[in-house]
């Protein structure tokens, strides 16, 4: 595993809400073309860390990040960075399913359009098409393209902003709990997904099972009280983790 | 509790004969009197209403008809023009006492010994004095009638379609009102014989200001408040909605940004007429802006209707949830490209929403033009919002200070017309509200 | 070049612009639109603005600023016995030299000849052209109007040339500017939220604007007349002195005119408060919904009638209906058929008043009691208090400051009310405490003062602006205070 490059580098991170302090210098580091799920009691800091990987937290009012991230040594936190920019290579899926009101075809469509990724009405229909099949949807959805996504079931929903984040081309595509709104089936359809996606884009998901964490990814961080407590491979994290917290986390002892 | 062995029968019974006395009954009558008072509350308010309603309408749907004469006119040379002038002098025509044609051809009809001349003044004085004007429009536009006999339809004085209508009381005694036993002969006569007749009002939607309530109407002043929404419209929506995404949605949380918001919720409290002192101070006085132009009257209701434009546009894009904003920054849109592509466009049934009601609003509003000098005399259709023009609150204000019966009629009339346009906006508005309701 | 053409022609120049930045990124694409760091269209707007905004201010500056300039230049060139008479006099001749000015520009050149030779009338020729000149007009007006004519000609071409070399020079700039990597959205951008925060200032500038011109035009007021005799007078006689005359200029007492303006406001607040406060009571806690839904809205209609025809009501219906009644009344019980109550009147004009006040109070006051929590309804009504004592003893209480800042709320707007008033309460000013008398009103009187002639130098006109701001403090502290208690009341429940 060590050979595989790394995509994003995060050092030293620290964010502030205000004068609280949500993290403390983490040092985290996510391979390319891997899988790296976040995982942590709540209100540990791991939505948090995944949020400055791609600058949400701007939206946030006096809301701080030091430290430095890197994409590609690009620092994502310098001035002459532009953060639409950024998110156009970092995107992002989050907790609950969120289309835009309008059809299935303007919601895949949207990225490209604002990104210039197409142009031709042709060029469209292929990108759409083939995001949608990245997101095995496609088969699903091909008769109705033009009726509102707000229509679909939750886990179908949820597909369609994976599509949709897929259409812009990211490199690093990050997830926030992308399950917790969905049946056990939905989710199952969106782990597969996330296994596929992995050939093409760097993950990393946030998510509260660990089960999930231990069948989609390939490296595993623990947060805890805003501290990164232990990295490691998926399988050594669950089953001799170098961490005694990380050990009770996973038997269940506190969360 | 002290007695435990008592059976529970015991209790029961007790309980029965000796309830503690909570009042109950008294209690019961004091909250039928409560719901009482609240039910008769908004049977007062609703009665009200309906008072208002019924006033305005009893009195004012009578506008809507209008009696008229329809008399062959002859256009007589000897009268219009004996000199054979009009190819020189061009004026002539305007300056020719054309009642006179009405009066020779109503003394005609009527058969009256033209000699009788109080008889033959009473007979003109059916008549409305518009006709100068009317005939001479006429003789103007086409001066080869001149010579020809052609009927003609002419609007009746306010006092014989008061009469015709039943609204003057013909027990009084005849010195104590305004149509004469002999007016009210002729006027039989002329309805008998079809020549005076009711008909549908169109004067009321086409006229301009007149001192005769026959001739007066409010096609004016629904032009000069025609100018006045659409400038209104034109600068208070999008300066509304470009102020509300900037306060709800770049403008930081600071003591600046709340002074400002405690200041368009005042804004939206201010009385009216202080928008119309600050319209004659700024946009007459020191700027040199026309008095009574549509344009400054605009001006004053923009003003007055931007604050409420605001607090309902920010209400809007309040209620927009923030999971479609995060989805669109999450793909790489610019927070512009947000609010425009995705924001707005879910917020703007709201906003229109909120648009119709304040222009409803403005529409209605009278105080600030008064100020600005728009109670004006106005007969002719402004070309532009820069000429003098009034509206149509105003022209009910300035009929409504006139002393004439028949005004009251117009007033109420003129009322009606103003409270459709209303009822029309507000219930787009509802329906607005209804179609693109959406739950989230 | 007129203004006009000249906006035109600066609008041209930016659809040019917008093609011309448009095209030139998508050449530098090579095919790929990825390759642009913005979308062609925000290159484009990029170039329009740089050709638009800078043309457009240089434009407004020039406007505003070129008639002061030759305002100057031509005062400094008037003879130097008309600068000695003093500023009123100079400003005369100021206003007589622009009419000759726009005057000789409708006369072809024999006729300008004959007037500088002294062989034609300057009023007479001018008259004939369609232009009224105030006096006789003299020699050098000619001379001076023909300079203010060269100086706006020149100040016109100049203004033109400038306009459209900035608006050409802004375009090429930000054409040069143009690059693949060029953030053009993030530039666009960056004038929107210009623009946005210049609409936000607008709602700022509008109080600046009230406050402002209020001041300055009450403060020639208190020039005039002393503030005591404004703010304590008791004697409302604003004689309509002759035009010029400085004496008798007559008594501005504003009590009179407060004491009417509060006694409607309280008779119309002693009808609205009640039949509001119940109706919102019964409406929030005891009606159906059907009948909520019915009876809300139709109340609501209420609020939504222009108040001129509340006053066209009060003047003709209830009015004459008090009167009448109040004839009939005294008949019964004295034998004299005398009405004792006015047609216009405290009374009339607080009833309708009061009538149109209703939906303000039941509806802020129904929007306060729905927000009152559940908890605390349930807890009462689970002691096995009865609704009416719920309603009196838990939520009425607890929703009190709401109400009260509701009551402010809608008292600011009895105060500030007009139509009505201006129809329905009269115009003697006099204090007095029979509410079946006519009383007038401080909204009355900024009205009564301010239609007809103006003359912007006489108190009689400039009190309407000491009135003015009188009852737009009034309100002001009204509104500042109820908003800031009803802003509490909701956090509180928040």
């Amino acid at each position: 595993m060590n050979t595989v490059p790394y995509k994003m580098i995060g050092k030293d991170v620290s964010v502030y809400y205000g004068e609280k302090r949500a993290l403390f210098d983490v040092n985290l580091d996510i391979r390319e073309n891997t899988v790296t799920a976040l995982i942590g009691p709540s209100g540990c800091g791991k939505s948090t860390f995944l949020r400055t990987l791609n600058r949400m937290n701007d939206t946030i009012e006096n809301c701080r990040v030091t430290g430095k991230i890197t994409l590609d040594e690009d620092d994502i936190y310098d001035p002459s960075i532009d953060v639409v920019e950024l998110r156009a290579r970092v995107g992002m899926v989050f907790q609950k399913p969120n289309p835009f009101p309008k059809s299935i075809y303007e919601n895949v469509s949207y990225g490209p359009r604002i990104h210039g990724l197409a142009r031709t009405k042709a060029e469209f229909d292929e990108v759409v098409e083939t995001s949608l099949q990245k997101a095995g949807l496609w088969n699903e959805v091909k008769d109705r393209l033009h009726e509102p996504g707000t229509g679909l079931s939750g886990g179908q929903q949820q597909r369609l902003c994976i599509a949709r984040a897929v259409a812009v081309s990211p490199e690093v595509i990050l997830m926030d709990e992308p399950c917790s709104a969905l049946d056990p089936i939905a989710t199952a359809k969106v782990e597969e997904l996330i296994h596929e996606l992995r050939a093409n884009f760097t993950i990393v998901i946030v998510t509260h099972s660990m089960q999930q964490a231990a069948r989609v990814s390939q490296r595993t961080a623990m947060f805890h009280l805003g501290n990164l407590v232990e990295e490691n491979d998926t399988d050594k994290m669950f089953t001799n983790p170098d961490d005694q917290r990380t050990q009770d986390y996973i038997m269940g002892r506190f969360g | 509790m002290t007695d435990l062995a008592s059976p529970a029968v015991m209790v029961s019974s007790r309980s029965a004969e000796n309830r503690r006395d909570i009042g109950i009954k008294r209690r019961y009558a004091a909250e039928r009197r409560f719901r009482a008072y609240g039910i008769s509350a908004i049977a007062i308010g609703l009665f009200f209403l309906a008072v208002l309603l019924w006033s305005v309408v009893s009195k004012g749907y009578t506008a809507f008809q209008q009696t008229t004469i329809t008399l062959p006119i002859e256009f007589s040379e000897k009268v219009i023009d004996p000199k054979n002038e009009r190819a020189t002098d061009p004026k002539r025509l305007q300056t020719v006492n054309y009642p006179v044609l009405v009066r020779d051809a109503l003394v005609k009809q009527l058969g009256i010994d033209p000699k009788k001349r109080p008889l033959v003044k009473q007979a003109s004085d059916m008549v409305s004095d518009s006709v100068r004007t009317q005939l001479r429009d006429i003789v103007v536009a086409d001066p080869s009638v001149i010579g020809k006999t052609i009927p003609v339809t002419l609007l009746a004085d306010a006092n014989i379609d008061s009469a015709f209508k039943g609204q003057i009381d013909l027990k009084v005694a005849e010195s104590k009102r305004k149509v004469k036993d002999q007016q009210v002969a002729w006027m039989n006569e002329l309805a008998e014989a079809g020549v005076l007749k009711k008909s549908f009002n169109t004067g009321i939607f086409s006229f301009g200001a007149s001192s005769r309530p026959e001739a007066a109407g409010v096609g004016v002043a629904l032009v000069g408040s025609a100018y006045m929404m659409l400038i209104v419209l034109v600068l208070s929506l999008p300066i509304g909605v470009a102020a509300s995404i900037y306060l709800e949605e770049f403008a930081p949380k600071n003591r600046l940004t709340d002074l400002i918001e405690v200041n368009i919720n005042n804004l939206a409290a201010v009385p009216s007429i202080v928008y119309g002192l600050l319209g004659l101070a700024v946009f007459v006085n020191f700027a040199g802006m026309p008095r009574s132009a549509a344009l400054v009257g605009g001006f004053v209701l923009t003003l007055m209707t931007l604050p409420t434009i605001i607090i309902a546009t920010r209400a809007a894009l309040k209620a927009v949830p923030p999971s479609i904003r995060s989805a669109a920054l999450g793909l790489g849109a610019s927070k512009m490209q947000t609010i425009f592509h995705h924001v707005l466009p879910l917020a703007m049934p709201g906003i229109l929403t909120g648009t119709i009601i304040g222009l409803a609003h403005a529409l209605g509003e009278t105080a600030p033009l008064l100020l600005i000098g728009m109670v004006a005399f106005v007969v002719d259709y402004p070309g532009s919002p820069l000429e003098p023009s009034t509206a149509l609150p105003v022209q009910i204000y300035m009929w409504a200070n006139e002393a004439e019966r028949a005004f009251v009629e117009r007033t109420s009339g003129a009322i009606i017309i103003l409270l459709i346009f209303l009822v029309f906006m507000n219930l787009g508005a509802i329906l607005l509200r209804r179609r693109f309701e959406r739950r989230w | 070049m007129s203004t006009s053409l000249l906006l035109l022609i600066i609008v041209l120049i930016g659809f040019i612009a917008y093609f011309t930045g448009r095209a030139r990124s998508l050449a530098l694409t090579g095919g790929k639109l990825a390759n642009l760091h913005s979308l062609p269209g925000y290159h484009g707007s990029y170039v329009a603005i740089w050709a638009v905004l800078p043309a457009a201010l240089v434009l407004a500056a020039w406007l505003i600023a070129s008639p002061l300039y030759i305002d100057s230049a031509v005062r400094a060139a008037l003879p130097g016995s008309v600068q000695s008479q003093g500023a009123a006099n100079v400003q005369l001749a100021l206003g007589q030299v622009k009419s000759v000015a726009v005057g000789l520009n409708r006369l072809n050149a024999a006729e300008v000849a004959a007037i500088e030779s002294g062989s034609a009338n300057l009023r007479q020729t001018l008259a004939a052209k369609g232009v009224a000149l105030a006096g006789e007009g003299e020699p050098y007006m000619v001379k001076a109007a023909q300079h203010l004519n060269a100086t706006r000609l020149h100040s016109r071409w100049l203004m033109s040339a400038a306009v459209l070399l900035v608006a050409v020079a802004g375009g090429l700039y930000a054409i040069r500017n143009i690059a693949a990597r060029f953030r053009a959205r993030n530039q666009v951008e960056r004038v929107m939220l210009g623009s946005l925060i210049v609409a936000s200032s607008i709602a700022i500038l509008t109080t600046i604007g009230i406050i402002g011109s209020m001041l300055s035009e009450a403060g020639r007021f208190f020039s005039m007349v002393s503030p005591t005799e404004f703010f304590f007078g008791t004697v409302w006689d604003p004689r309509f002195a002759a035009a010029g005359s400085e004496a008798a200029s007559g008594q501005f007492g504003l009590l009179p005119l407060l004491g009417g303006t509060l006694y409607i406001a309280f008779v119309a607040m002693l009808f609205a408060v009640p039949v509001g406060l119940f109706a919102a009571i019964y409406m929030a806690e005891y009606a159906s919904p059907r009948l909520r839904s019915t009876a809300k809205p139709l109340l609501e209609v209420l609020a939504g009638i222009p108040t001129i025809v509340y006053g066209f009501f009060a003047l003709v219906t209830v009015g004459p209906f008090l009167r009448d009644i109040s004839t009939q009344l005294n008949g019964l019980v004295t034998g004299n058929y005398q009405n004792f109550i006015q047609a216009q009147s405290v009374l009339t004009a607080g009833i309708v008043m009061g009538i149109m006040l209703i939906p303000f109070v039941s509806s802020l006051s129904d929007d306060i009691i729905t927000q009152v929590p559940r908890a605390l309804r349930d807890g009462s009504l689970g002691l096995g208090a009865t609704r009416s004592e719920t309603v009196k003893k838990v939520i009425l209480p607890a929703a009190l400051p709401g109400i009260v800042g509701a009551l402010l709320l809608t008292a600011s707007r009895a105060v500030g009310e007009t139509m009505i008033v201006v129809l329905a309460a009269g115009v003697a000013a006099r204090m007095q405490v029979n509410p079946f008398e006519p009383m007038t009103t401080v909204t009355v009187k900024i009205v009564h003062q301010l239609t007809g002639d103006l003359e912007f130098t006489s108190p009689q006109t400039l009190v309407a602006f000491a009135l003015g701001i009188t009852l737009f403090v009034i309100t002001l502290c009204l509104n500042i205070y109820a908003l800031y208690i009803v802003r509490k009341y909701r956090e509180q429940y928040e």
